[in-house]
């Protein structure tokens, strides 16, 4: 009986139903979020007394590298699922995850270099943090290679989890590399234990571009999920009178 | 809380920055553009093997019914 519900989440078809409710807000949220982050960082938050101007770009390279770091985890924790439960859905969310991710710390690297030239003079550092990063983009890049490299889906599925999860190793590494080696990078601006080095009148509205693209993740996430799931239950009933509909 | 640039030039110059943070939002938007609008795409290329699909089989059945109408004349 408790279990229920666990084994009904795995239904590709149950999952498709239930989460078309959630998509229209979702991107709603997003969209207002982002767009009033946006102005807000872009036209009022005050200057930065070091950086100038060119300071603004925090506003979507931290939420940038935050979701790409979070997804990482769903990746493998979904990947991990998947092996551990044999669960279709959950190596559905595993692949949908990987571009995202990809997309998200091609952000946060371009951001960071774009922000690098008028701060530390140039575009690229081979130091701790940066390079850490360009591995989560290789690794990312590596997980979807795989998940379409061998043609029969379950071996797919299972050796992108395996590379998923080793992966992970990573992930600490990038969280610390600005504090175990020395680096141009700053050390993170918030922080939950201790009081955070940022003032409130530029806190807010990064905070609302944080909340803002973990919408537009779950939101992207969904819909990746969903027509992965239709492609993948494309023989059953369902999924062909979902495709016959418009959209 | 209020503006902080004088003139809309001022605000796209931001003081010399303006091209190192216009590009960096302008890289950001047109990526996640591309990644919202991705499965869409998808879904659309899926519906169109779905009815090349349902076309040729529709076309065999077609060929199936008239061969077993040439051999079993009536």
């Amino acid at each position: 009986m408790a279990w229920q519900w666990f084994h009904r989440l795995g239904s590709p078809r149950w999952f498709y139903q239930k989460t078309n409710v959630w998509l229209p807000w979702l991107a709603l949220a997003s969209v207002v979020l982002l767009s009033v982050g946006t102005v807000w960082g872009l036209g009022f938050a005050p200057e930065d007394a070091k950086q100038g101007n060119s300071y603004r770009i925090i506003f979507i390279h931290v939420p940038a590298a935050f979701l790409a770091l979070a997804g990482y985890y769903i990746m493998a924790i979904s990947g991990a699922i998947g092996l551990i439960w044999k669960m279709k859905l959950s190596f559905a969310v595993m692949r949908a995850a990987a571009p995202i991710g990809a997309v998200l710390t091609f952000i946060s690297l371009f951001t960071g270099a774009v922000w690098g030239k008028p701060t530390w003079g140039t575009y690229w550092v081979w130091d701790a943090r940066i390079t850490s990063m360009l591995i989560l983009l290789f690794l990312y890049i590596g997980v979807m290679a795989l998940s379409q490299a061998v043609s029969r889906e379950q071996v797919a599925d299972k050796a992108s989890a395996l590379l998923a999860l080793v992966g992970t190793v990573n992930i600490p590494i990038i969280y610390k590399s600005v504090d175990w080696w020395f680096t141009l990078h700053q050390p993170a601006t918030i922080r939950l234990t201790e009081s955070s080095s940022i003032d409130p009148s530029m806190f807010y509205p990064l905070l609302t571009m944080i909340i803002g693209f973990y919408c537009m993740y779950a939101w992207t996430l969904l819909t990746h999920t969903r027509a992965l799931l239709l492609r993948r239950e494309v023989r059953t009933q369902w999924a062909q009178q979902e495709l016959a509909g418009g959209k | 809380m209020e503006f902080q640039f004088s003139s809309f030039a001022d605000f796209l110059a931001m003081d010399g920055h303006g091209i190192f943070v216009w590009i960096s939002y302008a890289v950001t938007f047109a990526a996640l553009a591309a990644m919202a609008l991705y499965p869409r795409l998808a879904r659309r290329r899926l519906q169109r093997e779905l009815q090349h699909q349902q076309r040729i089989s529709q076309r065999r059945q077609k060929v199936k019914a008239a061969r077993q109408a040439v051999k079993e004349p009536a």
